[in-house]
């Protein structure tokens, strides 16, 4: 039977034209999805099985949480910076041909919190942290380190994931929410001194443009952004096999799939907040 | 013949298509080292992996403590874990921890020791694996034979029922191997129960009780040290003597207790 499925399968591809290394490629893209698809639904399921019962581990949590978040500041604060200013200065002279330079702060403000803050540092600590992740679990996976961790009568998921799991889940929306008041930082500067917008004006109108619920939604994105990044990492870890190369490929797989995800992701939790949170 | 501790039944695994057990089934008596022997790739490492737990075999039985360890959850695995201890080839120590770090990591987790006991437990440990001060050390700052010797240290740090060795001299130099298979001797001299895991024929001889050989996925012979070296057995004979042939005809039928 499946000697008659491949003859059948390689006489479709020679009707169509299209080369079987291809097929076999897609093929094999595709159960790499489906094996990461069932292998990340079971991690959750251990996740949470073990997330409310004893020991927790406070200790590692913390240097996590310092690790992903303290040294991911600067980072994030020179981007957010950079992301408000060029903002400012792209709608500023771009809405000037229409008379719209006043509108500046309103659509800066609204950009950043809902979009540009929560997307730009998912994306940030994605490639920092994500890989750190993948690089660290991926080489204590390659050198018996998770192994050990089991047969010393610990659990990897409550020593090693739930830690950065926790830690990803509480330092994203806070560093998005500096990365929000950096950038509208930003945004002010270069309204001031590129656009003639005075700083009271431009404060005056970010505080009757947005709304708590912008603030929270943009935060709320990056709680999935965060959950994604990090499962995705510690499960590709965990996962990891063939040495060093392995860790290579591990740190690269997570980097490349976390980006897609936020940014597709990012499209359907827009719409749907505008479905049901953001005033029609 | 004492009381078994372990009773291996019947295992059989695969990975994908290579088939590494075919029914291995053997039995580890109370207070006996039993050196396991085999050729590169026969399962040595999986049957001591499955024994704690690292691996799922196909089918089988392994009998701890009145208890199937095969039926067991990850979570009742955890509690045995703490019973039977692996010691792994190349240590396996946490690279982020100092060699006190790792020592201890057991002892914190499992017992509600204060830190003074702890440090003096670690520093007995160190003692015993001829290890005193380097309690601050990192795993990269240990010789090879340094961070195997921690790493036995570790794992024997809570006085398990059984110390499953997974070749704890291959790589090593005469005088760390000397120093390893002391430590052993010295762990021997308190009675312990183990499997030891090895290529390394003449450490097998001088530490073993009973020596059982890995062959086509079963157990081919099973006997005491003294009957292994005066066995006329090809099979036998060729991982005694180091010799690369042997009798392909040999007939795997039950095996040979001691």
């Amino acid at each position: 039977m499946p000697k008659l499925a491949a003859k059948s399968a390689e006489a479709f591809r020679q009707r169509k034209g299209m080369p079987s290394d291809f097929m076999e490629k897609v093929g094999k893209q595709f159960t790499t999805q489906v094996r990461f698809a069932g292998g990340f639904g079971l991690l959750c399921g251990q996740i949470f099985s073990e997330l409310f019962t004893p020991p927790f581990y406070f200790r590692l949590t913390m240097q996590q949480l310092f690790k992903i978040g303290v040294q991911s500041f600067l980072l994030v604060a020179v981007t957010g910076l950079a992301t408000g200013s060029v903002m400012a200065l792209q709608f500023g002279y771009g809405l000037a041909k229409f008379g719209g330079t006043l509108y500046v702060p309103k659509i800066v403000a609204l950009s950043i919190l809902r979009e540009m803050g929560p997307v730009f540092t998912s994306l940030l600590v994605a490639g920092r942290i994500g890989s750190g992740i993948a690089s660290e679990v991926s080489s204590m996976k390659v050198t018996q380190q998770i192994d050990a961790i089991r047969a010393l009568g610990t659990s990897p998921i409550k020593t090693i994931v739930i830690p950065r799991l926790l830690a990803c889940l509480i330092a994203l929306p806070i560093l998005t929410l500096f990365a929000d008041y950096i950038g509208l930082f930003g945004a002010m500067l270069i309204a001031r001194t590129e656009l003639n917008i005075g700083t009271e004006y431009f404060m005056a109108k970010t505080i009757e443009t947005l709304k708590m619920y912008d603030l929270l939604t943009g935060m709320a994105k990056t709680i999935v952004f965060a959950f994604f990044i990090s499962v995705a990492a510690c499960w590709k870890g965990l996962n990891t096999e063939g040495g060093t190369q392995g860790v290579g490929n591990s740190t690269t797989w997570v980097v490349v799939t976390s980006s897609i995800f936020i940014m597709v992701s990012d499209f359907f939790l827009t719409k749907l907040f505008i479905m049901t949170v953001y005033p029609k | 013949m004492s009381e078994a501790v372990l009773d291996i039944r019947n295992l059989h695994k695969s990975f994908g298509e290579k088939v590494v057990h075919r029914g291995v089934s053997f039995q580890l008596q109370q207070g006996e080292i039993l050196a396991l022997l085999g050729g590169s790739g026969t399962g040595k490492s999986v049957i001591l992996r499955s024994i704690i737990g690292l691996e799922h075999p196909d089918e089988g039985e392994i009998i701890f403590a009145g208890q199937d360890l095969t039926r067991l959850s990850e979570r009742a695995l955890m509690k045995i874990r703490q019973r039977i201890a692996y010691v792994f080839q190349n240590g396996a120590l946490f690279d982020s921890l100092t060699v006190e770090e790792n020592l201890s990591y057991s002892l914190r987790e499992h017992t509600k020791l204060t830190e003074e006991q702890i440090h003096q437990k670690v520093n007995a440990m160190l003692e015993l694996i001829d290890m005193s001060g380097s309690n601050s050390l990192l795993p990269a700052e240990l010789s090879g034979g340094m961070q195997k010797r921690a790493g036995l240290a570790r794992a024997i740090i809570l006085d398990p029922e059984i110390i499953l060795f997974d070749e704890p001299t291959a790589g090593l130099d005469p005088v760390n191997t000397r120093r390893l298979l002391d430590n052993i001797h010295k762990l021997k001299a308190r009675g312990i129960t183990g499997i030891f895991v090895t290529h390394d024929i003449p450490s097998a001889l001088e530490i073993a009780d009973r020596i059982a050989i890995l062959y086509d996925g079963r157990i081919a012979v099973i006997d005491s040290v003294e009957n292994i070296v005066r066995s006329t057995d090809p099979l036998v004979q060729s991982f005694v003597s180091g010799s690369a042939e042997h009798n392909p005809d040999h007939h795997l039928g039950t095996p040979t207790h001691a």
